[in-house]
């Protein structure tokens, strides 16, 4: 199989179309499968109550806030290294999505903060480097916006998303560290260490859901840019 | 190839020697930021103590970002550029070079001045050594890093405020383990740990910075 077959923009074109719309569609069932476990199979949590249903939009949206970036810089490498034109597409279509996410992540995780441990916002760790992320996605968009030329647009952003991905982790260690020293841990995310099963099980249901919405919005995004492109 | 990289040195702090009101201003803004922080939250001296640290190195992580955007743009707009880029010297080693240039100018006034801030924050002279290791270590990372955004910004529009949007994400590490490292040392354990961590981002950078940002140069120079 020649794996550059669908490297092309006009080649990819129909099957990003066939994408979008099956995984689409497993997005809706799974998300509704999910939120239907979330809430009406799943128990109410003995400590925090009612208020913990969140994270079955908050975790999923918070790991794929992460997968995504990486993906991203996985499509940005590819196109340095193969010079393929629909690599930088894909990167440039993943962005915002993953933006969203970020953003999801942290404005659900702040609702949740807020009943369970009594504020909007603490500078935990995860918190911070997940605002950073959120950095990172805008400064990457910021950056293909304003430049005119597509094709330099790609590899500067490609460029970019590269160099984020090596810092993610010494950001991730450096805010971790940074907070530890300040203070003990005195919240956690890992509030329930033992998990019942139908929770963790509507949970990745809605990871799959989002991970299939990402693919179906990013496909649909990809042909929005090979139609403004050619 | 070390004849290149001490003329570009030689040139670029020879060009700002010629445009003395460049460096002084960044300085400036340096010594302005950390003085205007008082009149905002106090000029209570136990307060300003704690934040001293980190105060400074925020001063020092927006000054050098302040002169970053020049660091290609003239060599860009008067075609010099285009010459490194079509000469034998490598440009990583040039670009390196470029950047080594851009710390002597804008990143050691900071390390010299910084005792004079603490002062005025009324740090205890035993941490002013931490303070100025601390930035010695660490103003050389922000103008590699720092080099990046500018190449990949280079001849943008709106490049100063989108330079700042992509670089200070990334100056984070170096934020944290600059200032923790005189907070650590002001509580009496000693700040050798972050001090350690500041030089390997140092070296990495060292290592690894100018591939990229001669990358990111004929990136934008195409």
């Amino acid at each position: 199989m020649n794996w550059f077959w669908y490297a092309s923009p006009q080649t990819f074109f129909p099957l990003a179309a066939t994408i979008a719309r099956w995984s689409g569609i497993a997005a809706v069932v799974l998300a509704l499968a999910g939120l239907y476990i979330g809430f009406f199979v799943a128990p109410t949590d003995a400590q925090q109550g009612e208020a913990y249903r969140i994270i079955f939009i908050h975790v999923p949206a918070a790991w794929m806030s992460m997968f995504l970036y990486v993906v991203m810089a996985f499509w940005a490498a590819l196109g340095l290294a193969f010079n393929t034109r629909l690599s930088g597409m894909m990167a440039r279509a993943l962005a915002p999505t993953g933006a969203l996410f970020t953003f999801i992540a942290l404005w659900t995780g702040s609702l949740w903060g807020k009943p369970t441990w009594g504020t909007y916002w603490v500078w935990d760790a995860r918190l911070t480097s997940e605002l950073i992320l959120l950095f990172l996605y805008l400064g990457f968009m910021g950056l293909q916006a304003a430049i005119d030329d597509p094709r330099r647009a790609d590899r500067a952003g490609a460029l970019l998303a590269i160099v984020g991905v090596i810092n993610i982790p010494i950001i991730y260690y450096s805010v971790q560290w940074w907070n530890t020293l300040h203070q003990g841990a005195s919240v956690s995310l890992k509030s329930s260490p033992t998990m019942a099963a139908p929770m963790l099980a509507g949970m990745l249901v809605m990871a799959l859901a989002f991970w299939m919405y990402s693919i179906a919005v990013a496909m649909v995004r990809v042909r929005c840019i090979i139609r403004e492109r050619q | 190839m070390t004849g290149a990289i001490q003329c570009i040195v030689r040139r670029d702090l020879l060009l700002a020697m010629r445009r003395k009101s460049d460096v002084a201003t960044a300085l400036l803004f340096f010594v302005i930021v950390a003085s205007l922080f008082p009149l905002g939250v106090g000029a209570e001296p136990n307060l300003l103590r704690s934040i001293a640290p980190g105060v400074i190195w925020v001063a020092a992580l927006l000054s050098s970002m302040l002169s970053l955007s020049r660091l290609f743009a003239a060599d860009h707009a008067d075609g010099t550029l285009e010459q490194i880029l079509l000469g034998a010297a490598p440009l990583s080693l040039v670009v390196a070079a470029k950047a080594f240039a851009h710390w002597l100018v804008s990143g050691l006034p900071l390390v010299l001045i910084a005792p004079l801030l603490a002062l005025q924050y009324d740090l205890p002279a035993s941490l002013y050594g931490v303070l100025a290791l601390s930035l010695l270590l660490g103003t050389p990372v922000l103008s590699l890093i720092g080099a990046i955004g500018a190449a990949l910004t280079l001849g943008l529009r709106g490049g100063g405020v989108l330079l700042s949007l992509l670089v200070l994400p990334l100056y984070v590490p170096v934020l944290i383990m600059g200032a923790g490292s005189v907070e650590m040392a002001a509580a009496g354990m000693g700040g050798q740990g972050q001090l350690l961590l500041l030089a390997a981002f140092l070296v990495v950078a060292a290592a690894f910075a100018p591939w990229a940002i001669a990358a990111a140069l004929r990136i934008s120079s195409e």
